[in-house]
């Protein structure tokens, strides 16, 4: 179905570049354009080129399929098309993907991302048995707990993103909250799998996942990671998904109102970054900032394209793994600690593991280190806990 | 061309050269109607001195050589008709100094009209520069290639009269400066009072060399700005509507809108009045004169002002107008291209029936926006299509609409605005005999070997 549209929509973009802008159009906010400079890699040159493949006038290459994978679905290009079909360009170039995983013709890259989520459940290859062993004697989920905490691939695995769900964990334990992870039994969301086409992988990774929560009686899940809360809020209630689902920021900004989460002086001048799937994909703007404005002693300062101008770190789309942005100094993490440096923060606030993970490289490349910190919001707040509660 | 493509990476590195399929392919086509035509090599050079090394290579081994901005001229004009070498120059971006004094801005090659509008509401908020109509991606110096027009050309005249300095690479290798840079450190005049030889280089599509900086004029930016609509249905009225506006000396821009979708809007003119001021007062006395110029039409019943809630203002207002983009989708197809002749304004009304009379004919979605040009002098008129990439028979359609459409405007004495390839020769073929071999000298001299935008403006 999903092919079928793209195919029969594609021809309507009219390559008037609006997409490559942010909303004050001072400088390009296309992630793979800004990074490559070729019109290919914006998202016209990419619609025009699917058209090109699908007529026959273009054949497959390597360097198309790569054309088409450095997108980061960062959705900066729905938001600045003027056309009425601006809602669906991302939808044609997932069609696309789609469509070139049927025809079997993907980058070696992708490739090994569909394996290692078919073989380990995780894109980074790792051991099933390992998925858990962060997480230290965190109680495992069990029916009457409220909440699943959905930990992810990169919470799981990655040092980065480890650190980030042991610091979510304190903080909840911190203040009360009944909940629960699924260890080693945790599976991949398939967010990046659908964003990269491959459907028939993702509805098995969404059956497994949404059959698993069922027989658990999950009622309510709050994930770690923005890729994995847009994925189960707005695609697996369509393949019998039925519980609330929640960004952590959403549930700790719920906690904070409550009195619940009592926070000490941290003074620190921060800046936050917006993830595309919290906040071009679900409008979650201001919840992160909430919390950042909680604390007292932190001043919360706006990189010049923030919100709905966000300049993706470059990791979406399955990009954290397959690095296709990567290299030089125009690849979109290193552009965007640049900027966040320019602020005069001293800590780039992130709420994603995969712009964590991006950002901290970053910085290191970019010779930031000791001048910029690359932290996620839930480290934050842990760090400004009462000492007993950390 | 093994040689070439490795002597390209010595000079802009391995990132910034492709030969392959891909690029080879988008950059042989814009989002018009003229055919496409691949180029050997797509280039994207970043500072004045590969541009040189790029020339001179090109000019000793006859390569054709074709500079692109965001190719939206929408009339093939940076389509590499003999292939060669595209130059993208879009990472030539720097805004390279800004005289708030002399009121310039000195601008790489490939600098955006939005850069360049985000860039002085940041730091210069008390100047602007005249924005077009196309998207923010078009280059400044693209669109006064093209003798584009824009928000002030009302007031300033095209917006290739507002440059203020040239710095090009001509097709031999030498980089020249145009203007008072050539013996100044300021930009502030491309000609007088030395003689003025932005002439050889502004209108030539590329064909005399390659606009690497280039010096623009600013103007004050007032602190409010307003539109007013009149609507009438009567086209005869509009000329002496558009003198009577003008002839205030108050508007910051003035454009007539035709189009028959919706139904609601067929046969009704949308002449709107843009007004600029520093205060309420100053904004209000505007409004009042703007009234009183047009008030005999109202108490004739020839026309009315339409007042516009703030959903109807905001897409008027806005710069660039994502409105005019919009068109190319009117027939859920991606395509859009218009004939935009430059003529007297007294021609309006016979424009605008031609414009209705080709639609019907060749069965044609439609649309229609007028600027007026430096206070009356002349007009572009815009006879617009919008058509489906997936139709070719649609396509076929408009570009015989845009054909008879131009060959019209040449018999009432118009001249045809970047001129597509066929409108060239259809120009060149009324041209005054001596005037084209002067354009001929011209190119032979500058670009003896025939490298730069070849097809474009060539005197047989």
């Amino acid at each position: 179905m999903m092919q079928q549209k793209y195919a029969s929509q594609i021809h309507r973009c009219f390559r008037c570049g609006y997409c490559e802008f942010p909303a004050d159009y001072s400088s390009f906010n296309c992630p793979p354009y800004k990074r490559f400079r070729f019109e290919t890699y914006s998202t016209a040159g990419r619609l025009w080129l699917i058209y090109a493949w699908l007529k026959g006038e273009v054949e497959w290459s390597e360097h198309l399929a790569e054309v088409l994978y450095t997108c980061t679905t960062c959705k900066n290009c729905t938001e600045q098309c003027p056309m009425k079909f601006a809602p669906d360009i991302v939808d044609w170039i997932v069609g696309a993907r789609s469509d070139m995983v049927e025809k079997g013709r993907i980058p070696p890259r992708v490739a090994r991302f569909f394996e290692a989520v078919y073989g380990y459940g995780n894109p980074l290859k790792l051991l099933r048995s390992d998925r858990a062993a962060w997480a230290n004697g965190t109680k495992m989920y069990a029916p009457g707990d409220e909440y699943l905490l959905y930990v992810g691939c990169l919470g799981s695995y990655d040092e980065n993103g480890q650190k980030m769900a042991k610091s979510l964990v304190d903080v909840f334990n911190a203040a009360g909250v009944s909940f629960g992870i699924l260890g080693n039994d945790e599976e991949c969301c398939g967010n990046e799998v659908y964003m990269l086409g491959e459907m028939g992988l993702f509805q098995t990774l969404v059956e497994k996942n949404n059959q698993k929560f069922k027989e658990l009686g999950v009622k309510k899940i709050v994930t770690v990671c923005p890729h994995g809360y847009n994925v189960m809020k707005n695609r697996y209630p369509a393949l019998g998904g039925s519980f609330e689902v929640y960004h952590y920021t959403q549930l700790l900004y719920d906690l904070i109102n409550k009195n619940k989460v009592k926070l000490n002086r941290n003074k620190a001048k921060v800046t936050y970054q917006d993830p595309c799937f919290l906040g071009r994909y679900n409008k979650i703007y201001d919840e992160p900032r909430q919390i950042l404005r909680s604390i007292p002693g932190v001043e919360l300062v706006e990189m010049e394209k923030n919100r709905a101008d966000a300049f993706c770190c470059g990791g979406g789309g399955g990009n954290f793994v397959m690095d296709l942005l990567a290299g030089g100094e125009e690849s979109p993490a290193r552009i965007r600690v640049r900027e966040a440096y320019e602020t005069g923060a001293s800590i780039l606030a992130v709420a994603c593991p995969s712009c964590l993970t991006m950002f901290t490289d970053a910085v290191k490349t970019e010779d930031l280190d000791g001048k910029l910190a690359v932290k996620d919001i839930s480290q934050i707040v842990k760090e400004s806990l009462p000492a007993k509660k950390r | 061309m093994a040689d070439i493509y490795e002597a390209l990476v010595k000079i802009v590195g391995k990132d910034y050269i492709s030969n392959q399929k891909e690029e080879r392919y988008f950059y042989a086509r814009d989002g018009g109607l003229m055919p496409p035509h691949e180029p050997d090599y797509v280039v994207m050079p970043k500072t004045t001195e590969e541009v040189q090394q790029i020339v001179n290579m090109a000019n000793k081994e006859k390569v054709p050589l074709v500079p692109k901005g965001a190719g939206l001229a929408l009339t093939g004009l940076v389509i590499p008709q003999k292939s060669g070498i595209l130059l993208d120059m879009k990472r030539m971006d720097k805004i390279l100094e800004v005289n708030e004094k002399a009121r310039y801005v000195v601008v790489e090659g490939g600098t955006t009209h939005g850069a360049l509008k985000s860039y002085l509401q940041k730091h210069h908020p008390d100047l602007r520069h005249s924005i077009p109509d196309s998207p923010p991606i078009a280059t400044v110096v693209a669109n006064a290639v093209i003798h584009g027009q824009g928000r002030l050309s009302q007031q300033h005249g095209f917006n290739s009269d507002m440059v203020s300095g040239l710095e090009v690479v001509l097709p031999t290798g030498e980089i020249c400066r145009i203007g008072s840079c050539s013996v100044s450190s300021y930009w502030f005049s491309k000609g007088p009072p030395l003689p003025d030889l932005s002439g050889l280089f502004l209108g030539w599509f590329g064909t005399t060399g390659i606009i690497t900086k280039l010096g623009l004029k600013l103007y004050p930016c007032k602190k409010m700005r307003d539109v007013m609509l009149f609507l009438t249905d009567r086209a005869e009225l509009v000329p002496d509507i558009m003198l009577r506006l003008s002839h205030t000396e108050m508007m910051e821009d003035i454009t007539i809108s035709a189009q028959p979708m919706p139904l609601r809007f067929k046969g009704t003119f949308w002449i709107m009045a843009y007004i600029t001021g520093d205060s309420e007062e100053e904004l209000e006395f505007k409004r009042k004169m703007t009234w009183d110029a047009l008030w005999g039409c109202f108490e004739r019943r020839d026309g009315g002002f339409i007042s516009l809630s703030p959903d109807m203002k905001a897409p008027l207002m806005s710069m660039p107008s994502k409105d005019v983009t919009k068109f190319a989708d009117v027939a859920k197809g991606g395509g859009f291209q218009y004939a935009g002749p430059i003529t007297p304004i007294e021609k309006f009304p016979a424009f605008i029936k031609k414009l209705d009379e080709v639609a019907a004919k060749y069965n044609v979605f439609y649309a229609s926006t007028t600027r007026l040009i430096d206070a009356g002098h002349c007009m572009m008129f815009s006879f617009s299509f919008s058509f489906n990439r997936a139709n070719p028979d649609e396509m076929a359609r408009a570009k015989k609409a845009l054909d008879e459409a131009s060959r019209f405007a040449l018999e009432e004495g118009g001249v045809l605005w970047k001129a597509d390839l066929d409108e060239q020769k259809l120009l060149m073929e009324r041209m005054d005999p001596n005037t084209l071999n002067l354009m001929k000298k011209i190119k032979q001299l500058l670009d003896p070997n025939g490298i730069m935008n070849p097809g474009n403006w060539e005197v047989k």
